[in-house]
């Protein structure tokens, strides 16, 4: 982010104003391009402040739909997303956000509003203790103590979030603090000094000598790229490293996008709903490069099965990752970026992956990714997915929640280009779609943005159409409408015998008559000839469209791993 | 197994909060915690024993709290020769016509009187908790009325005999 040269001239005036005045300087210093958030009483000062010296601002109709739009727009413009709440309640609202993005290591800086510093730990009006609340959720949080501090701490906060592996910081203004003066000559260019927080960004030499090793002595490698090689800009860097040494490549959920989706050495997305192809190469490769993945249950099945023959090296940035679920034979602390530029410069004899790689090939002929399209059931929505891709040749942006249809989107949107997938993964959070393709587009607005969400998550945050009204983004919002809470219906008819307790969603809004309220326009599609037709005619629009795609309900994703099984016991395999 | 772990943390609210706060996300059993100022300004230092099941849980342990922004150092010391010590102070059921003889177990424990009246006694003993554990055990038939205990605190001595292994990679 340059700092170009007026805004600093402009600081040096400015900072002679109210905390507030201060903290909208600074991310202007920052370089922050747009903030998400929603007004109220505590931060009555900061709207006055942001009022004075405007950034774009913009107002969610909810402060989970302005968190999840921040995701959006941090995941795909890998900047820091802004958030600005009032107390009590408005910072409540944000805590699922919070964990998503800590869960998802994404960076955000969140500025909640607190009551006076007077009557905090009083139960005074719109009070929460939002330090006490985030504290687990957060990489780190600050509540600000003086307002002499506060510069400081907001380039802390930024500083932190977006360094090492990123993560969500929240910084709680009490109301005074916002209003009182700022007195003090702002330091310029100090550095940010925080002598318990030194991310290792640098591999170490031996480490990565011995995974040159390593890779040179394997005859089944596989790397496992997670969202750590996005994080660090190292999609370019693990596609030359996988093609120079043959080695074959799959994805994390999270990780999708890092290499390209039709790269012949990409086998597709490994885990729960991962392909074949994916999860047998990890049973049978004798070495495992896990490059920025963090080894999440959902990806490892039952870790007595997981990669039983392999040697395994961990790239990682964080430390405390490496060894926490899997045992490591090389650990390697570094930025992805950095440790696969420290893995070409040396020098090692390739290995000899031509048995290897002919194996796999011949494996995902055999067993690919399958679905039964039939007429008279209706849309299957694998064929919605197929379809979008078809439509926008795999290089939009799209954006999902949890659940079927996320599953669905990961297994057959296959992305040409990093950065252009956005959705919940470790929280797993309904609702997050949606506003996060808001965010997204706010971010790319040239590019197409596809909110891909389920008609059960969608409901969670539709608010949020008020912003595509405002703004006239032109998101599209694809709801497979299964008339279900998907992957609940699944998981009851496969391991609940059939007992759908509450999953089943008789009555729903006429979404069309919806998006119409919203001023959008708005289709239902109920056969693949209509979808062909109307998905053709939404991408080709410039404005925001939503589509009521009905699909089959009783539709299971597979293939699948049992929660409780290992990688190596997938049912719904073709040719089972 | 049982494991004493001292940090360095920098000395603002919520540390303490942040960082029993961590142990208990993690599933980590706090069996004591000790928190007090050090030589350096606005630095504390913690020592804390630990429950844990195994080496992976423990270098976990280290780890998570060596990501904690205002935890500048983590150390295991329950393998280096170090100093270990914790007071505490107990309330003892003494008549007149026992504590002669309660005050010969006291003395080699170098258990001092604290308070006295007309049938309680309270004695401070300070040393390492198997010490205390000792004392505590001698007094009770006596009847003991009331126990505090400040937890350990621990210091690695200046000499160690041989290097013994470091389970954190930091």
């Amino acid at each position: 982010m340059g700092v170009n040269l007026k805004v600093r001239e402009e600081t040096e005036q400015k900072l002679k104003g109210s905390g507030a005045d201060v903290l909208i300087q600074s991310l202007k210093e920052q370089g922050v391009e747009v903030i998400f958030g929603y007004p109220g009483g505590a931060v009555l000062p900061i709207y006055d402040a942001l009022h004075r010296n405007p950034i774009r601002h913009v107002l969610a109709r909810h402060e989970q739909g302005a968190i999840h739009a921040a995701e959006g727009y941090a995941r795909v413009s890998g900047k820091t997303g802004v958030v600005i709440a009032t107390s009590g309640p408005g910072a409540t609202n944000l805590v699922t956000g919070i964990a998503d993005a800590m869960l998802d290591s994404l960076p955000l800086v969140v500025f909640t509003g607190q009551v006076a510093s007077t009557v905090i730990g009083t139960d005074a009006f719109q009070e929460a203790d939002i330090i006490g609340i985030t504290q687990p959720i957060t990489k780190h949080n600050y509540q600000v103590k003086s307002v002499a501090d506060f510069p400081r701490i907001i380039k802390e906060a930024f500083y932190i979030a977006s360094t090492g592996r990123p993560g969500p910081v929240v910084v709680d203004i009490p109301k005074n603090i916002s209003t009182e003066m700022f007195l003090t000559d702002y330091p310029q260019n100090e550095q940010v000094n925080l002598p318990g927080y030194q991310p290792t960004t640098k591999p170490n030499y031996l480490q990565i000598q011995k995974a040159g090793q390593a890779l040179s002595e394997a005859k089944k490698p596989l790397i496992l790229a997670g969202a750590g090689v996005l994080a660090a800009q190292a999609s370019e860097e693990l596609q030359v490293f996988a093609e120079r040494h043959k080695v074959p490549v799959t994805n994390t959920l999270l990780g999708l996008g890092s290499i390209g989706g039709d790269h012949p050495l990409f086998l597709g997305m490994a885990g729960m709903h991962g392909t074949y192809t994916a999860n047998t190469a990890i049973c049978e490769c004798d070495l495992l490069i896990n490059i920025g993945a963090r080894f999440d249950d959902r990806l490892t099945g039952n870790l007595a099965h997981f990669a039983p023959n392999a040697k395994v090296i961990h790239i990682d940035i964080d430390p405390a990752e490496i060894g926490k679920n899997v045992p490591t034979d090389i650990p390697i602390v570094a930025d992805a970026k950095e440790a696969l530029q420290a893995l070409s410069n040396q020098s090692f004899e390739s290995p000899d992956t031509e048995a290897w790689l002919q194996r796999l090939t011949a494996n995902r002929a055999e067993y690919p990714l399958h679905y039964k399209a039939d007429k008279e059931r209706g849309i299957l929505p694998q064929q919605a997915v197929e379809l979008i891709h078809r439509l926008t040749g795999g290089d939009a942006v799209v954006t999902t929640d949890v659940g079927q249809h996320q599953m669905w989107t990961a297994q057959y949107y296959r992305f040409n280009h990093p950065h252009n997938w956005v959705t919940s993964g470790g929280l797993g959070t309904m609702g997050f779609g949606f506003p996060a393709a808001i965010g997204a587009q706010l971010a790319r607005s040239n590019e197409t943005v596809v909110a891909v969400v389920g008609d059960a998550g969608f409901q969670m945050t539709l608010q949020e159409l008020s912003l595509l009204q405002e703004l006239r983004l032109p998101v599209k919002v694809v709801i497979l409408n299964n008339q279900s809470l998907g992957m609940v219906r699944q998981w009851q008819e496969t391991f609940y015998e059939e007992r759908y307790s509450q999953s089943l969603i008789h009555v729903q809004p006429d979404f069309v008559k919806l998006a119409q309220a919203y001023d959008i326009e708005g289709y239902k599609v109920e056969t693949m000839e209509q979808a062909e037709k109307v998905f053709a005619e939404a991408f080709a629009s410039t404005g925001p469209v939503l589509i009521d795609c009905r699909v089959v309900q009783m539709e299971n994703v597979y293939p699948m791993v049992a929660p409780g099984k290992g990688l190596n016991e997938m049912i719904g395999v073709k040719g089972e | 197994m049982k494991r004493v772990i001292t940090t360095t943390v920098i000395n603002q609210s919520g540390v303490l909060n942040r960082v029993t706060g961590l142990l208990m996300k993690r599933q980590f059993n706090i069996e004591s915690i000790s928190v007090g100022h050090t030589e350096q300004p606005g630095m504390s230092k913690m020592t804390f024993v630990v429950n844990v099941e195994d080496k992976g849980k423990l270098e976990q342990l280290l780890k998570q709290l060596q990501k904690q922004i205002d935890v500048i150092k983590v150390h295991d010391i329950t393998d280096k020769a170090m100093v270990m010590r914790e007071l505490a102070m107990v309330k003892v059921v003494s008549p007149p016509s026992v504590r002669n003889e309660i005050y010969a177990i006291v003395e080699p424990f170098r258990a001092t009187v604290v308070d006295m009246s007309k049938n309680v006694t309270t004695y401070q003993v300070a040393g390492d908790p198997e010490k205390i554990e000792a004392f505590i055990d001698l007094m009770r038939p006596y009847g003991i009325k009331e126990i505090t205990r400040t937890g350990v605190s621990a210091f690695v001595r200046e000499t160690q005999k041989a290097q013994t292994e470091q389970v954190s990679i930091l």
